[in-house]
């Protein structure tokens, strides 16, 4: 076991929900994953309160220029090594917000995203095997 | 009961404010034009004493100006009026509302933002929407706007660093 | 002694960014600072740079909750420039789905209200009543959320006749547990006690930052677009306003309740009437002109203004969402209510900064509170009343 922290994240894997500029619907089907037809805190995974606590990020939306710093500074807060996984095709692309004059541009000039779940809004199950197959990866 | 337009407002409009020009694009849609000095008065008059409901002013990048539209909703009929007035585009002012209407506050700080006009006795016209780092002689709903920001400068990359 | 507590931009209370700068005397809120921003996308600057059809599918995407209104309402304005009527049965089909998407927002607050109020079994419950109508929109349109609906002239999908037992199925089930959650909510003395008499937002207040919807109906200032000024079914069906006077929380809690209800009668009724024909009309042209789209989105009135110049994309698209003038409200509503207030208060008004940014920092060494918090002592204060009411 070369990272005993490592080791850990894959047991039971706490999550921080970052909304970076999204349409929430995102954010509504993370929060679905809590309730009882799907229930994932069955597996040990939790949403918690604070970056601080997290091993994993869950980013959804695009950037824009107001949010950008402080998605970074919750990056920077969350106790390394850590997953980052973009849910949505927001953050695999900039989906249709391309041309807007304040989004940035795609999260990966910017943040190490480790699985990118597409799908506008991807279903719970597809998140689900999304967040199995990144900790099968470690 | 509350269906059709009423006459009797419209009549007392034009009564009151006899330099208006209404247009009657629909039955409960209203477009009416007014002077950029008289506005304030004629805004004051629909929502103080006829209780019309303010909804939301649009502002326009025109040929011939900045052009605002304050729409009003009369909720008893249904019926918009939507109150058009042209600021001529070297004389970017006009009279703010937000003194006795508190829901126009964040309307007029946004058009500000957006399109640059200046909303005269706005208590507090800072930015709402755009980054503390958009320069604020920027405005980005302008037809003249060209899309030289986009590369927003960052200082490092967080996971560079370490 | 004026001390400030920063929530956000991310924090628990919500899930999206938005930042409130709390100023607090002792327990006391007494003044509230918002910022948002966080989420401008700028929506109405990409939707000119769109064709007429493609437009839906962008306002779509300003928020996942309310994701038929806004389409609807551009769809409405449209419409209104180019004199279009749809066809019955399409119309129909449009009523339907907003009511349904009425229900499942109004069912998605209250599960959230019910949690932070530290009451998760409410959470739970509600939830669990919302995940079949998910499905019934995955069958109907293909997608949980986000349906697409809307078409200029039309629907883009149509209800198949097979599909009506299953929405009144769902309807049924509905009911039931709609009734139960209404006597659930408004029995339980704690949830009373937390609720009542909570962010009181008067008439004169809610006239002057003229807030809509539900928090409007809840402060007893009657405004409805689909009452006011109706569109497509609705003056087709029977169905009442509901509206109260108190104004606090609890008010708004049990308009959004009834109006279940009210939606659940509007579905049954237009299943009942569904006309035969035609889903769409043929849409050569948008002329000229300006046009006007409302909608009452379950949060409020969603207006659309649109501007054409007879080419193939919109001159100007102005979006009017609902919670940019109800959260403004917000600076009213929370003062004078102790901090444990105000997670329940500022989520009161069922807000939705997506829309509202559609077109705040961790604090410097002044940070007391965070987000997570407020939800403890929210939770605390339940707690407390709990024990009260034990004795
Ligand atoms: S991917 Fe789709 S559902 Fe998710 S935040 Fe983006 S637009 Fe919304």
């Amino acid at each position: 076991m070369a990272n005993p922290r490592l080791w850990g994240l894959k047991k039971s894997p706490w999550v921080f929900h970052v909304a970076a500029a999204s349409c929430n619907n995102c954010d509504i089907e993370i929060l679905d994953l809590l309730t009882p037809r799907w229930d994932i805190e069955r597996f040990g995974i939790v949403l918690v309160g604070s970056p601080r606590h997290a091993d994993a990020l869950l980013v959804t939306g695009v950037l824009n220029r107001k949010n950008l710093p402080r998605v970074l500074r919750v990056y920077e807060q969350t106790p390394k090594p850590c997953l980052v996984i973009g849910i949505g095709t927001c953050t695999c692309h900039t989906h249709m917000f391309e041309s807007s004059y304040n989004v940035v541009g795609p999260y990966d000039k910017y943040l190490p995203i480790d699985v990118y779940i597409p799908g506008c809004p991807p279903k719970p199950e597809s998140m689900i095997m999304g967040v199995v197959k990144a900790l099968k990866r470690l | 009961m509350k269906k059709e337009y009423s006459k009797k407002i419209l009549d007392e409009i034009s009564t009151k404010f006899p330099d208006v020009s209404i247009k009657i694009h629909a039955p409960r849609r209203i477009y009416i034009k007014i002077s950029r000095e008289k506005l304030f008065d004629f805004a004051k008059f629909l929502h103080n004493e006829k209780g019309f409901r303010f909804s939301i002013a649009t502002g326009i990048d025109t040929r011939d100006g900045i052009e605002i539209i304050y729409h009003f909703s009369h909720d008893e009929a249904g019926t918009y009026y939507n109150i058009k007035t042209l600021i001529p585009k070297d004389d970017l002012k006009i009279k703010s509302l937000a003194t006795f209407l508190p829901a126009t506050n964040w309307i007029e700080r946004e058009i500000h933002e957006l399109l640059g006009v200046d909303f005269v006795g706005h208590p507090n016209l800072i930015p709402l929407l755009t980054a503390e780092t958009w320069p604020a002689d920027l405005c980005p709903l302008r037809r003249d706007y060209a899309d030289e920001h986009k590369d927003i400068k960052i200082s490092k990359k967080p996971w560079e660093a370490s | 002694m004026k001390r400030i507590v920063p929530i956000g931009p991310y924090h628990p209370l919500q899930e999206e960014p938005e930042f409130f700068k709390l100023i607090v005397e002792g327990e006391k809120v007494v003044d509230l600072e918002i910022n948002i921003g966080y989420n401008h996308r700028g929506h109405e600057f990409i939707s000119q740079t769109l064709t007429w059809d493609q437009v839906p599918f962008l306002v779509e995407r300003i928020c996942g909750i309310c994701s038929d209104s806004h389409p609807y309402a551009y769809v409405l304005a449209v419409e209104d420039i180019a004199h279009i009527t749809a066809p019955p049965r399409a119309q129909y089909i449009r009523t339907i789905i907003g009511e349904l998407e009425r229900i499942h927002s109004h069912y998605l607050w209250l599960g959230l209200a019910g949690h932070f109020i530290g009451y998760n079994t409410v959470w739970m419950w509600v939830w669990r009543y919302r995940e079949p109508l998910l499905d019934l929109f995955e069958l109907i349109m293909g997608n949980r959320n986000h349906y697409a609906i809307n078409k200029i002239g039309g629907a883009r999908r149509d209800i198949l006749p097979e599909d009506y037992p299953k929405i009144r199925e769902y309807l049924d089930l509905l009911e039931k547990k709609n009734a139960m959650f209404t006597n659930a909510i408004l029995d339980d003395p704690v949830i009373r006690g937390r609720l009542e008499n909570v962010g009181v937002l008067t008439k004169e207040d809610a006239i002057a930052y003229a807030v809509t919807g539900p928090t409007a109906r809840g402060s007893g200032y009657a405004c409805d677009v689909r009452k006011d000024d109706p569109y497509d079914a609705y003056d087709k069906v029977d169905w009442d306003e509901i509206v109260f006077e108190e104004g606090d929380v609890l008010a708004k809690a049990k308009v959004r309740l009834i109006e279940c209800n009210e939606s659940i009668k509007i579905v049954r009724q237009c299943l009942k009437n569904m006309p035969e024909g035609p889903i769409e009309t043929r849409v050569d042209e948008i002329p000229s002109g300006e046009g006007i789209g409302r909608h009452e989105a379950p949060r409020g009135e969603v207006f659309h203004y649109v501007r054409s110049d007879g080419s193939n994309m919109p001159v100007r698209h102005k979006v009017r969402a609902p919670s940019y003038m109800n959260i403004a409200s917000n600076v009213i509503a929370v003062k004078g209510y102790s901090i444990a207030d105000a997670a329940l208060v500022l989520a009161a008004v069922d807000p939705c900064y997506c829309c509202t940014d559609r077109t705040f920092v961790y604090e410097n060494g002044k940070k007391k509170y965070s987000g997570q918090d407020l939800l403890k002592l929210s939770w605390e204060k339940t707690e407390k009343i709990k024990r009260r009411y034990k004795k």
